[in-house]
Formats: C-alpha cells, sequence, structure tokens
C-alpha cells in the first residue's frame, strides 16, 4: 500500500480508532472495569473478534449507506470520513451523545447537498427509524435474557466461585460476540463511504478463497478499530466499569448479550437470508450506534426494576443527538466539502450528466407513463442530478421510484472500449469470462451506462444481473461494483475533467 | 493449551471450594472440642484429657488459619469474585474469631481455672450447648452464601434465635451465681466465664447479620 493510499484512507482509519477507543468500552467494559477479564485478554478477544466480524459480516451495512449516497472520489470519501470523525471528537469533548452511525449519515447527505446528488428518501428514513428501534430493541431484548439467565442461575444452584469462574466465561462469550457484532455493524461508518472508491483489486488467497475489495478496506478500517481498543480503550473501560449504574455481572451479561444481538441484526446478510428462506420479513442492514443499544438495554433492566434509576436527561440527550449528529456532520461535511475543493482543488465528487435520448424514452415508457412534455426534455443535457430532476419534475408527476429510474437510465457518459483501457483492467477485479465479454466489444462507444451494461450482459451471464432477492443480493452488490469499476475505467469524459480539458 | 487454562481454572475453583469447605469444618470441629472441653472442666478440672482438648483446639486453629491465608492468597491471586471479595475477607476473618474465642476461653479456663460449684454445672452445660449449636447454625449460613443464598436467611433466622437462647442462659445463670452465697470475687469470676462464653453466640450472631447484607449485595 501506497502513501497516497494510506494518505486517502487516514480520515476513515482515525475514525476507526475512535471508535475502536470508545466502543470497545461497551462489550468489555463491565467485565474489565469490575476485573473479572483482564484488560489484555479483552482487548485481545475484542481485537480478533472486530477483525473477524468486520470481514465476514461488514459489508451489509455498508451496502445501506452507499445506496443512501454513492461517494464517487476519493477526496469526497476521505472528506467525508474527516468531518464524521470530527464531528464525533469535538461533540465527545462537549460531552455531548454521538454517535459514529449518525455523524457519518449526516455527513454522506452533507456530500450528496454539495455534489447535488439525490438522497434517497426511503433509505434515509429507514436509516432513521433503526436509531430509534435500536435501543428500544435492545431494552426489550435485555429484559427476558436477564430474567431468563437469573431464573437458570437460581435453578443450577451453583457454587458461588463456580458461577463466579462461569461468569468469566459468558461474560469473555459476550465481549467476543459483541466485539464480532460491532465490528459487523460499525465497519460501514469506518470504511462505507470508501467501498465504491477502493483503492485496492480483489485478492486470491489459498483454497480459492478471494478477499474483495472491500473486504480488504473493511480488514484495514478493522485492525484501526482494533489499534484503537488496544491504544485507548482501557481507561474508558475503567469508566465505564464502575461509572455507569452498578449493574451485577448477570445483569451486565443480559446487556452486553441484548447490544450484541441487535448490532448483529442489523449487519447480517446471513439471517436476511434465513428470514426471506422462511418467507418472513427482513430487517435492515443498517450502522447502529453501538452505545445506545447499551443505553436501551440498561434502561430496560432499569425499567423493569420500576424506573426509579432510570436518567432521563440521558435518553433526553440521546433523542437530541438523532437530530443535531447528523446536522453537525452535514454542515462539517458540506463546508469541508467545499474547502477540500476550491482551496485544494480535488474533485470531491464525478460531475454527472443527464440526458434523455429516444432510447432513454423508449427505455422509461416500458415503465413509466411518457407524456409529451417529458418528450420534450429528449436530448437536453443537464449538468448534475439536481438539475435534471428538476426539469423532471416540473414535467412528470412520477413517483420517487421511477424518478431514481430516469435518473440512472439518462446518466450519460463517454464510454469507449479500446486495446489499451482493456489491457490496463486491474487484475482480480473481474471474471475470465467478464473479460472475454468486453474484449469482444473492443472498438464499440457507449453513451448511456444502462446501455454498456446491457451490451455486456449479452455476452456472458456473469454481467447479468440476478432476480432482486436478499438470495441474490450479494451477488448482484458484487456485480454491481464491477460495473461501477467499468464505468470509471472505460469513461472519457472523466478522463478530461481529471486532466481539465473540456469536451 | 486455552483448553488446559480452561479446565485448570475450573479445577483450581474446585480445590479452591474444598479449600473453603475445610474451613468450615474446622470451625464446626472447633465447636465441638470446645463444648466436650468445657464438660470436662466442669466434671474433672484440669487434667491430662482437657490438656488433651487444648492441644486439640490449638492444631484446629493452626490449621484454620493456614486454610484462611490460603483461601485469602487464592482469591487476591486470581482475581476471583472481585465483586465479592471484600465480603468473603471479611467473612472469614469473623468466622476465624469465632475459633480464637473458642480458644482463648479454654486457654483461659486452664490459666485461671475458677471453681464452679455442682449447681451451676447444668446451667454452664446448657450455656456451652445452645452457643455451639448458635455457631453450627452460623457456619451453615456461611457455607449457604456460598452454594445456596436463598437458605442463608432460614440458617441466620435460627441463629439469632439461638444467640437470643444463649442471651437467655447467661442471664439465668448470672442472676443465680449472684444470688447465691458464694463470695464477691468468685461470683465475678464465675459471671466473667459466663459472659466470655456467652460473647460466643454475640460474634455468631454478628456474622450472620453481616452474611444477610452480603446476601442482598449479591442478589441480581
Amino acid at each position: 500500500m501506497d502513501l497516497a493510499t494510506l494518505l486517502l484512507l487516514s480520515s476513515g482509519l482515525f475514525l476507526g480508532w475512535s471508535l475502536g477507543a470508545n466502543d470497545a468500552a461497551n462489550v468489555f467494559g463491565a467485565a474489565v472495569g469490575t476485573r473479572m477479564i483482564r484488560f489484555f485478554t479483552a482487548a485481545f478477544v475484542c481485537s480478533v473478534f472486530i477483525i473477524a466480524g468486520a470481514v465476514v459480516s461488514g459489508a451489509g451495512a455498508a451496502d445501506t449507506l452507499g445506496r443512501l449516497g454513492t461517494v464517487d472520489r476519493q477526496a469526497g470519501a476521505f472528506t467525508c470520513a474527516l468531518a464524521a470523525g470530527f464531528t464525533v471528537y469535538y461533540m465527545t469533548k462537549w460531552g455531548l451523545p454521538v454517535s459514529t452511525s449518525q455523524a457519518i449519515v449526516g455527513a454522506i447527505v452533507g456530500w450528496n447537498l454539495f455534489s447535488g446528488s439525490p438522497t434517497d428518501t426511503a433509505t434515509f428514513v429507514t436509516i432513521v427509524s433503526t436509531w430509534v428501534l435500536c435501543p428500544v430493541l435492545a431494552g426489550v431484548i435485555a429484559v427476558p435474557l436477564f430474567v431468563a439467565t437469573r431464573r437458570f442461575l437460581h435453578w443450577a444452584n451453583l457454587h458461588l466461585l463456580r458461577a463466579d469462574a462461569l461468569t468469566r466465561y459468558a461474560l469473555l462469550f459476550a465481549g467476543a460476540f459483541g466485539a464480532y457484532s460491532l465490528g459487523a455493524n460499525n465497519i460501514a461508518n469506518v470504511m462505507g463511504v470508501f467501498v465504491e472508491v477502493s483503492p485496492f483489486a480483489a485478492l486470491s488467497l489459498h483454497g480459492g478463497y478471494t478477499l474483495t475489495s472491500a473486504q480488504q478496506l473493511f480488514l484495514l478500517g478493522a485492525i484501526a478499530i482494533a489499534v484503537g481498543v488496544v491504544t485507548y480503550s482501557k481507561r474508558v473501560m475503567f469508566t465505564v466499569g464502575s461509572g455507569i449504574v452498578p449493574m451485577s455481572p448477570v445483569a451486565a451479561w443480559a446487556v452486553v448479550i441484548a447490544h450484541s444481538i441487535v448490532l448483529f441484526v442489523f449487519a447480517s446478510e446471513g439471517l436476511e437470508r434465513l428470514l426471506a428462506t422462511h418467507g418472513l420479513p427482513t430487517i435492515p442492514l443498517v450502522p447502529v450506534s453501538s452505545s445506545q443499544a447499551i443505553v436501551g438495554a440498561v434502561i430496560g433492566l432499569g425499567l423493569m426494576r420500576g424506573g426509579r434509576d432510570i436518567d432521563w436527561r440521558l435518553v433526553r440527550n440521546i433523542g437530541f443527538g438523532w437530530f443535531t449528529t447528523p446536522i453537525i456532520a452535514g454542515l462539517v461535511c458540506f463546508t469541508a466539502l467545499f474547502f477540500v475543493q476550491n482551496v485544494f482543488d480535488q474533485p470531491v465528487y464525478r460531475e454527472k450528466r443527464f440526458s434523455m435520448s429516444i432510447e432513454v424514452l423508449n427505455r422509461l415508457g416500458e415503465s413509466t407513463i411518457v407524456t409529451e412534455e417529458l418528450a420534450a426534455l429528449k436530448d437536453r443535457e443537464f449538468a448534475g442530478a439536481a438539475a435534471f430532476l428538476d426539469a423532471f419534475r416540473e414535467r412528470a408527476d412520477a413517483s420517487a421510484a421511477a424518478e431514481r429510474r430516469a435518473l440512472a437510465l439518462s446518466e450519460v457518459g463517454d464510454f469507449r472500449i479500446d486495446e489499451a483501457h482493456i489491457y490496463r483492467i486491474e487484475e482480480g477485479r473481474l471474471s475470465p469470462h467478464q473479460i472475454e465479454a468486453i474484449e469482444e466489444l473492443a472498438g464499440a462507444r457507449f453513451r448511456y451506462r444502462w446501455v454498456f451494461a446491457e451490451a455486456l450482459a449479452a455476452h456472458t451471464d456473469e454481467w447479468a444481473y440476478l432476480p432482486d432477492s436478499p438470495f441474490n443480493k450479494r451477488y448482484n452488490k458484487q456485480l454491481r461494483r464491477q460495473l461501477e469499476y467499468m464505468f470509471r475505467h472505460f469513461d472519457r469524459q472523466n478522463d478530461r475533467r481529471r486532466t481539465g480539458s473540456g469536451p | 493449551m486455552y483448553l488446559r487454562k480452561i479446565t485448570h481454572l475450573f479445577g483450581g475453583t474446585r480445590a479452591l471450594e474444598d479449600q473453603i469447605e475445610e474451613f468450615f469444618d474446622k470451625v464446626t470441629e472447633a465447636g465441638l472440642v470446645f463444648e466436650k472441653a468445657v464438660a470436662i472442666y466442669l466434671a474433672e478440672g484440669v487434667n491430662g484429657t482437657y490438656d488433651d482438648f487444648l492441644d486439640q483446639e490449638r492444631e484446629i486453629e493452626s490449621r484454620e488459619d493456614a486454610l484462611r491465608r490460603s483461601i485469602k492468597s487464592d482469591l487476591f491471586a486470581r482475581t476471583l469474585i472481585p465483586d465479592l471479595r471484600a465480603d468473603v475477607m471479611t467473612m472469614l476473618e469473623d468466622t476465624d474469631g469465632i475459633v480464637n474465642m473458642f480458644q482463648a476461653n479454654l486457654f483461659r479456663l486452664s490459666i485461671q481455672q475458677p471453681e464452679i460449684p455442682a449447681e451451676f454445672h447444668a446451667g454452664f452445660r446448657d450455656l456451652a450447648e445452645t452457643v455451639i449449636k448458635c455457631v453450627e447454625s452460623a457456619v451453615l449460613a456461611a457455607r449457604a452464601f456460598f452454594r445456596d443464598m436463598r437458605a442463608v436467611r432460614d440458617h441466620a433466622t435460627r441463629t439469632i434465635f439461638l444467640e437470643s437462647e444463649a442471651d437467655k442462659l447467661s442471664t439465668r445463670l448470672q442472676r443465680a451465681v449472684f444470688s447465691s452465697d458464694l463470695p464477691l470475687e468468685r461470683k465475678m469470676h464465675i459471671r466473667y466465664f459466663i459472659e466470655r462464653i456467652d460473647d460466643i453466640a454475640n460474634e455468631a450472631e454478628d456474622l450472620v447479620d453481616s452474611l444477610q447484607i452480603y446476601t442482598i449485595k449479591r442478589r441480581d
């Protein structure tokens, strides 16, 4: 990895470090603070499981962030992560409740506003609703878990020392599960914005296993989290262990397990597939706040005991943070993007152009009523999604989904498939069949992304999307990333913008 | 390696459990020896048999001290029961105090050899017997704190009842002593021993009072 790549990812790594320093206390704070588990053991287990969770299960929540806004320039991704990192740092310093998940969402929306990209309202609503759902769900899970565990212990009637030994292992297991869930769910906050602009190609390992570009990013982010755990979490753990409501080891166990279940549920693609297999509604995969899940679980147990010990000011502050954190992060990101673009002269987003040709209108007509007014937009070119959507909305009363479709169909580029560019495709990015399909298109030129994609799919199924379902989600996501890479790689408009020459 | 560590942890726990059990066994044993020694003293005075009991009590106290130190060091070295360690340490110290009282009283009898008239022997025997029952009940409460927390209350209730019985016996015996024709110095000497024996029951009651607080703290 070269210095430029490291510099590009540094803001995300900083975010990862601060996440490790703060959130490891959520999973091991009670155990280490009460000296049930040594810090060294906790830090080791926590680091290993955070890395495992991030690499194995981190993709789901990251994908949702990608749907909220696809940050398509490395400088843009750097700025988003930096804005989120600074928001978290300063809000923590000022004693305000803050969550990395909320900060990064605010930063992405800030990027959307700056770049004129539309924010997917449905995804935004899903994300915000999970912020509220997360502590509530943690509380709801913690109560029966605690009651059942207490009953079991009363029934088992273990010797105090044996119960102590069992509690240690239970806390270690809960911490490991918590760390895995934290890695799986929160890696999206750390590295999610870099996924689309990842500098890594897929890496084939021994035994036929491939480490995708996103997984390599997640591995790096998870290592940053682990460094945060090892270097800085000790103090936080001792503060949490003795500072929060005094809890018995069993209550601490129930709280950590409830937190871990919530984070896992909001991150697991496997669970999503399992629910879909049984015809059950799936749960959105969204990065949620680890601290708020813990607080939710503690409040749940507090309510069970009559609610006298609950610090309602803390609850109010969390609710307050749901609004303030994304707004502050969004504003910081917007301002920072302005400086990065105009002072440091770095492109922070890809300038997109939109135009509706007759073929676009025909394709759009398959799902939307194309009025005469809308047809009048034919061949007019718009700079930026916002300008295009304004014109589209003036002439068509279409649903949000239809708008998204029109936007996707109308994005133009200058895709020229030449030998030189085919030769420069990074190794490991595409399969041999996919490359063959590109070679067969040598010499072709496309104006629209979808036409290019369809031409590729006509040559091999490996370029074709599978029907949209939770089972095919991973495959389609990988294909989408490969297509995004192809569009960036062959788009001459990009080249011209990079070199500063006009069309 | 890790598996071995797990097995070691549970193995180590079991060894420590055994040590704690043996510690409480020694307290019960010390009580029984005390009761027999008092009976011998009342019947025969200080003689070879009494000295044997005194030696036995000394050995029990010494073994019990060694066990207490070993348990204490194990609890600290392996950072076991961090939330309850201080309470358990205090409980062990308090229990050790009871054994020390048994031994000290036997020594006092051996050194001071108070003359106790036969009319008070039954009262002394009853007092000693009730005190021993009270201590045994406190030991059961202490064992229950480790093994069956719900039973602590039952044993504590019994201990408190027996302590109150011991108080009644002590008062009755003191009244009888002071109503007798004995010279005042002998009355005061006998009263001293009645109070020292009764103090053992008070110590047992203090132990279960603390145990009940520790139990409330241990509740989840």
